[in-house]
């Protein structure tokens, strides 16, 4: 979309993505946290307990060579896991159980994007501020969680904006997460920096934005941060290394972090779990259990169903939908099905940041009340914005507040 | 004096009904409350153990049958400090493996026994809690860091007790206190429960009055465990009816590096012992042991560094300034070690010496069936020994880093006396051959008279 002659982006994606398996990565846990109350789903190993240790979930390492698999990677047949140490309060063992140099998935590519790495770890526990006080909720602490790492390759925001579409849809086909980003089961890093068009060197900076949780944000994020930067290079300075977030109200990026310098996670192979062999018929095997991919489905319904590009898009994005029309797959169908589809925020009303700023100056006392830590304020501050504009979107409106209140 | 009593010697006395429990319990306690308030071994001893001990079940394994365990195991309802004040009020959440296996075997918990910080010695001088002092000798160190089993059990306290091992922690306080050490091959007992050292060379095991003890206790605690991926999926062999299988002419490799110091004439000695007893005893060179110490050191410090990194303030009531000076050395060499631009030239360089070491092994026990050598160059040490010296666990534990490293099974036995301190003889064989190791270790003691010396007290 941006189209500045001088300058072109450079611009690459890490994907996270929790696993929907029964299970967290190394213990018994239930590793669906969602809703559920405070540090009710742990136990000595996902609270890193002295004398815990972990032990792999069979079940995710295979799903996440499966996805590994759907985006063409080649997978390593011998593998191991790292410790990642840092300090952190949502991380209980002082370290991150990772992969570092031998990830279990490399090199696959989607729609022409190179996938540089897909690898396996868990994801850290959660924290709540409130007021003066921080709690830390350990339910997520040690889900699986796969990261996907792109090349540097995308021209532009739309270009992302399919690929990252498409990941989430193929993860779906898979069956192997939600990818809700509401739920933060899929969560979006993008690296965005900008170079000089006559210059094939890369940039000496990178810009983070992290914490974006749709796919129209992290475009506008991506956007935003281009023209950011393109001003920032015109006016004859260097961008600062940072990490990012996208602010809703404000509808631009905002600083977060300097970086200063790198992190020195000091990686060592990890001593509780011993390196895992896999071989070739077992990769063979997990390639051979592969559902029909989004872009497989696509083609059919194009080529054997004579669908219009458009109308394939639309079936193949849907497993309910794409199921009612193999059980008839006629025109009627596509035409019935098509339109009965919900279009987005038809119902909901648009929550601007003005109709909320005046609801939460009408209410001081609501306002300090959440502060301190009270949810129950929270639902009053929401009930008022619905007041007022009728049917709204709950967890955007949410957002808006706990933003402002920061 | 039922304290005194072995092992097998209390099983069979309480099955005979020649006593209960709840005597055998009492004795211990007794002599607890004689000992203890001078030699440091226990740092807590469990209330409940004499009612335990009337409600015991004698059919079981273990029994009714007291037995003492290091502080770095974690036990419900018993304090579980790893002898640091960054724990000391540390009441664990849940049971680790080896004491829950004791526990369903019937066995009581005695108590929990002093150890250096954290496993960080060969001393125990490193505890936060005290020193624990030699039985034979107050004025000498028991060793470590299993220093307060090893004198629990030389001091009758106990009729056993269970230690770990990272380097020589089971077999160098067994020796100084001259009592049977036994480290399993790594991975043959669960370390799921045991505050972590370096978990890469952990290894539970008991610290006993006899090999018979040992092979006793290691078939209750080995096994897989499917809380510690690294604990072995191989089935376990019966130590205790392999022990009196007949035994063919072993050919036993004679350390030749590791015959230095005060213990080279008694372990000369009982070389020799084992020619009389029909094995082949020959010299064999193995790479010197200063490799170990350097490798040792390294991996060591850097999975500590790692390990001890969850104590960070936010949890366990205590902040890091309550870790002591030698923890603290450690965390700071071992986050050095694996500093990028740094990790290659150590981390990864150690971890290519060990493979090398390794195949020292192997290669050796392509001629030999086991090894043996001194546990330690010399007798305990003075106390205060370790207090100026930063390498001195290394340094003592020289010639037990090797096996270690190797994740291989070896036992120190009581073999000889040196200005009336005793000094152990080590036994190592290939990974998971522990049958043969303790079958030549029990063969050993089943014709000399060292290991049932005890100090005066």
């Amino acid at each position: 979309m941006f189209a500045n002659r001088n300058f072109r982006p450079v611009l690459g994606f890490e994907v996270h993505i929790e696993l929907g398996t029964k299970s967290k990565m190394f213990c018994g846990c239930p590793a669906d946290h969602f809703g559920v109350s405070p540090n009710t789903q742990v136990c000595p190993v996902c609270l890193g307990l002295p004398g815990a240790l972990p032990v792999p979930n069979a079940k995710a390492i295979e799903w996440c060579i499966k996805l590994g698999l759907a985006l063409g990677c080649d997978i390593n047949l011998f593998s191991k896991f790292d410790r990642k140490n840092y300090f952190y309060p949502d991380l209980p063992k002082g370290y991150q159980i990772s992969q570092y140099d031998i990830p279990f998935c490399k090199n696959g590519q989607l729609l022409g994007h190179k996938i540089t790495r897909v690898h396996m770890e868990e994801d850290t526990g959660k924290l709540q501020h409130q007021g003066d006080v921080t709690l830390i909720d350990f339910n997520r602490s040690g889900v699986p969680l796969v990261e996907v790492v792109t090349a540097a390759d995308f021209k532009n925001s739309d270009d992302s904006d399919v690929f990252l579409k498409e990941l989430q849809q193929i993860i779906r086909t898979l069956g192997i997460s939600g990818a809700d980003m509401e739920k933060g089961s899929m969560r979006l890093e993008a690296n965005i920096s900008v170079r000089p068009a006559n210059s094939p060197n890369l940039p000496n900076y990178k810009i983070e934005v992290k914490n974006v949780n749709s796919f129209r944000f992290i475009k506008r994020a991506v956007d935003f941060e281009v023209s950011r930067q393109i001003k920032i290079l015109e006016s004859g300075a260097n961008p600062a290394q940072e990490t990012r977030g996208w602010s809703e109200i404000k509808q631009e990026t905002v600083s977060q972090r300097i970086k200063e310098e790198a992190h020195d996670y000091r990686y060592f192979p990890e001593p509780d779990i011993p390196p895992l062999q896999f071989t070739k018929a077992q990769i063979d095997t997990w390639r051979s259990e592969l559902p029909e991919l989004p872009a497989q489905v696509r083609q059919e319904l194009i080529t054997k169903y004579h669908l219009s590009p458009q109308y394939a898009v639309i079936i193949s994005s849907d497993q309910v939908m794409y199921s009612e029309f193999l059980k008839n797959p006629s025109k009627t169908t596509v035409d019935a099905l098509v339109n009965k589809r919900p279009l987005q925020n038809q119902t909901t009303a648009k929550v601007d940041s003005e109709v909320v700023n005046k609801i939460l100056a009408a209410n001081p006392k609501a306002v300090a009340d959440f502060k301190a830590g009270k949810q129950q304020a929270l639902f009053f501050l929401i009930g008022q914005v619905k007041k007022e504009l009728g049917n709204i979107d709950v967890s955007l409106t949410q957002r808006i507040i706990n933003e402002y209140v920061r | 004096m039922l304290n005194k009593l072995s092992l097998t010697e209390a099983i069979a006395g309480l099955r005979a009904k020649k006593f209960t429990s709840a005597e055998l319990v009492q004795s211990c306690l007794d002599q607890i409350k004689k000992h203890n308030k001078k030699l440091n071994a226990f740092l807590t001893i469990n209330e409940n153990a004499l009612d335990e001990a009337k409600k015991a079940d004698i059919s079981k394994p273990f029994g009714g049958i007291p037995i003492a365990v290091k502080d770095n195991f974690l036990t419900v309802g018993l304090l579980t400090t790893a002898s640091s004040r960054v724990l000391e009020e540390y009441m664990p959440q849940y049971e680790s493996t080896v004491t829950k296996k004791l526990k369903e075997a019937g066995a009581i918990i005695l108590g929990k026994t002093n150890m250096d910080a954290w496993a960080h010695g060969s001393s125990t001088e490193t505890s936060d809690f005290g020193l624990t002092l030699n039985p034979w000798n107050t004025g000498h160190l028991p060793g470590g860091s299993s220093g307060g089993s090893a004198a629990a059990v030389a001091a009758d306290m106990c009729i056993a007790a269970i230690g770990s091992e990272t380097a020589g922690s089971i077999r160098q306080p067994a020796a100084w206190c001259g009592i049977t050490g036994f480290k399993p091959t790594y991975g043959r007992v669960s370390r799921y429960g045991v505050i972590a050292m370096a978990s890469s060379t952990d290894s539970p095991g008991p610290l006993t009055k006899t090999v018979g003890d040992s092979a006793l206790i290691a078939q209750i605690i080995a096994g897989h465990d499917p809380y510690d991926a690294t604990s072995s999926p191989k089935s376990v062999p019966d130590f205790v009816s392999n022990l009196n299988a007949q035994r063919s002419t072993l050919k036993i490799g004679l350390a030749k590096e590791y015959l230095v110091g005060q213990s080279k004439s008694v372990v000369l000695e009982a070389a020799e012992k084992f020619k009389e007893l029909g094995h082949k005893v020959s010299e064999i060179s193995l790479l010197d042991p200063k490799y170990s110490i350097s490798v040792y050191t390294i991996v060591q410090r850097s999975e500590v560094s790692s390990n001890l990194a969850r104590y960070d303030g936010i949890r366990y009531g205590r902040d890091r300034s309550f870790f002591g000076d030698e923890a603290k050395r450690r965390i700071m060499l071992g986050t050095y070690a694996l500093s990028s631009g740094y990790y290659d030239q150590y981390y990864t360089k150690a971890q290519k010496v060990r493979t090398l070491i390794i195949k020292d092994f192997e290669q050796a026990f392509k001629k030999f069936d086991l090894i043996i050598g001194p546990t330690s160059p010399g007798p305990a040490l003075k106390v205060g020994a370790s207090v100026n010296s930063p390498m001195f666990g290394e340094l003592e534990d020289m010639l037990l880093e090797p096996s270690s490293i190797a994740g291989l099974t070896s036992i120190s036995v009581p073999c000889g006396f040196v200005d009336g301190l005793p000094i152990g003889l080590q036994i190592t064989g290939p990974q998971f051959t522990e049958s043969l190791v303790l079958q030549a270790a029990h063969n050993y003691q089943q014709t000399t008279d060292w290991h049932v010396r005890k100090p005066q007290l």
